[in-house]
């Protein structure tokens, strides 16, 4: 019964700064528990569908709620927590007391020693925050986004810049948050991030939602391949080959985007033994959402 | 499956909630501790604000004036006027540049989506002003006691004090003015250009009365004017009886920048910086 009220919900969203149109009719109902990731290119609309759940911006019109009430309100942001993109947070105070502030501004705040212990901060509490690396820095404001014991949390970009071990050290504090039941949302433009993480991809661009599904259906839809090779194949034999979503092809030059690279190419080989300039790459993310983009379209 | 769900329980069970889960004032001190304790660790802030008023101060007031009662005069009249230099540079760096660099920096953000009231933050800014000017205070007193042999009846010294002290607010006003207005790289030369020229023609360097005449009717349109003048009269300088004018003149500029600030907060509202 209680499921019925959705985490955080957008209705119809529409969103501008200026002349640029953030958001154009965005609806989407979060379900308590789990992770939700947003997944986008830079500009996409995640920061922004954020900032409309925190209430730090109003859309222009639609309707954002979070658990079924105003994002502004006391009430509302008692329940959640928030690691946002930030350049500078204050230096000169400790790790100990930017926590000890931030837990001041909830009622039933997590003990410190917990948020130091999920957040891996642990021998950092005498620090100042000015003193510390980039990678203990967003655990920091990961501490603070976990204070409040928050039944929701909103990690806007949270492992951007990181490398690869600082990420996955990361995502094991995030899990670690999502085994307590509660929810999070997290927006991200790395797709292994999303399908490390997320029970559900929402993907965003130019502030349209153009995919929405578990990590497995996701994948199936962007984590193509591409090859690209010189051939005297029709363009209608190549385009019947099983596995071939995607076809560019130019006097003999063909850029063919498939599903299962391996097969495909075997598939080329047998049928043209003249073919030269076999290529095979992985689809680069921005690819993926034009085809995605473009699927969408064609539906 | 997807019900739409409605806001609408009234604020009246918000603010019993509130009372009944912790007390709000606690929330307000808090920040403010952290926000003095922060503030004071910044050497960048300390130096020039606490530094160059009792710089100038010793030099011009302390210094440069000779000759037993003239000097100690001199030294009293420049505790009052660098004393309000002093404390309306603590108002514009301190809310000017800190409000206009945090909010440029996303950690504003961070702030207003915690259930920290707005109304803290800014309190607390404003009460950390109030301390450091206080202290800033205290130090040139006992400076100007000690080595310039200034000699007042212990009502002045207390009229002084929270003359500067809470003359201080509606600089804080102003300083939240540009700090909303100004973008939070240019806050800082902004501030700086106001400040020291504001100060000068409100003759908080050389007295007004030794400005030209022109200049001396512009001083009486600038807030520190005010400001210096009340505060000389604290120390026995200025009549008595020109203060509910100061009083009224500050009270104004006060309510002024407020406004402003609260117009440029709004616009503010949901941009983004940073």
């Amino acid at each position: 019964m209680t499921n019925a009220i959705p985490a955080a919900q957008l209705s119809s969203v529409f969103k501008s700064y200026g002349d640029t149109v953030a958001l154009r009719d965005v609806s989407l109902d979060i379900a308590p528990g789990g992770v939700i990731a947003l997944l986008g290119p830079n500009g996409a609309g995640k920061t922004t569908t954020v900032k409309l759940l925190l209430g730090l911006a109003a859309p222009d019109s639609g309707s954002v709620t979070l658990f079924g009430n105003d994002p502004r309100r006391t009430s509302s942001r008692r329940r959640i927590g928030a690691m946002l993109q930030v350049a500078k947070v204050p230096e000169t105070l400790r790790v100990r007391e930017h926590i000890d502030l931030f837990r001041s501004y909830y009622p039933h705040p997590m003990p410190a020693a917990d948020v130091f212990a999920a957040a891996g901060l642990d021998g950092l509490e005498d620090r100042k925050f000015g003193d510390l690396s980039g990678g203990q820095r967003q655990r920091v404001l990961f501490a603070l986004a976990i204070c409040g014991d928050p039944d929701m949390l909103f990690l806007d970009e949270p492992t951007l810049g990181f490398d690869v071990e600082t990420r996955r050290s990361f995502w094991e504090q995030i899990r670690g948050f999502v085994s307590r039941g509660r929810t999070v949302l997290l927006t991200t433009h790395y797709l292994e991030e999303a399908d490390a993480l997320a029970d559900r991809i929402v993907v965003i661009d130019h502030g349209s939602v153009i995919a929405d599904g578990t990590p497995a259906q996701i994948k199936q839809r962007v984590s193509g391949r591409k090859i690209r090779c010189t051939t005297r194949l029709a363009e209608a034999d190549l385009r019947a080959i099983p596995g071939v979503t995607e076809l560019r092809y130019d006097h003999g030059n063909a850029e063919l985007v498939v599903t299962n690279a391996e097969g495909v190419a075997r598939e080329l080989l047998w049928n043209d033994e003249s073919l030269s300039n076999l290529e095979v790459s992985g689809i680069q993310l921005e690819e993926a959402f034009l085809a995605l983009t473009g699927s969408q379209e064609a539906a | 499956m997807s019900t739409m769900a409605t806001a609408a329980s009234s604020p009246s069970s918000e603010l019993l909630a509130t009372s009944r889960n912790q007390s709000p004032l606690r929330v307000y001190v808090t920040e403010a501790k952290y926000e003095i304790i922060k503030q004071m660790r910044i050497p960048a802030f300390m130096i020039p604000t606490i530094g160059f008023p009792i710089m100038f101060y010793v030099l011009f007031g302390l210094v440069m004036p000779s000759g037993g009662n003239n000097a100690r005069a001199a030294a009293t009249y420049m505790l009052a006027t660098y004393g309000a230099f002093g404390v309306i540079g603590i108002s514009l760096f301190a809310l000017g540049v800190g409000v206009a660099v945090e909010r440029g920096q996303g950690w504003l953000a961070v702030k207003r989506a915690s259930p920290l009231p707005v109304s803290a933050y800014f309190t607390a800014k404003y009460v950390t002003t109030l301390v450091i000017s206080t202290v800033l205070m205290l130090l040139m007193c006992i400076i100007g006691a000690v080595f310039g042999h200034v000699r007042m009846l212990p009502s002045q010294w207390i009229a002084l004090l929270a003359t500067e002290t809470l003359g201080a607010i509606p600089f804080c006003a102003m300083g939240l003015a540009v700090g909303y207005l100004a973008g939070p790289n240019s806050a800082a030369a902004i501030v700086n250009v106001i400040y020291l020229p504001m100060a000068f023609f409100s003759g908080l360097f050389i007295p007004a009365e030794m400005l030209p005449r022109f200049l001396q009717g512009f001083a009486v349109a600038l807030p520190p004017y005010h400001l210096g003048r009340l505060a000389l009269d604290a120390v026995g300088v200025e009549p008595a009886s020109h203060a509910p004018g100061h009083i009224v003149a500050l009270l104004g500029f006060g309510a002024l920048f407020t406004i402003v600030a609260l117009i440029a907060y709004r616009r503010d509202d949901g941009k983004t910086y940073g």
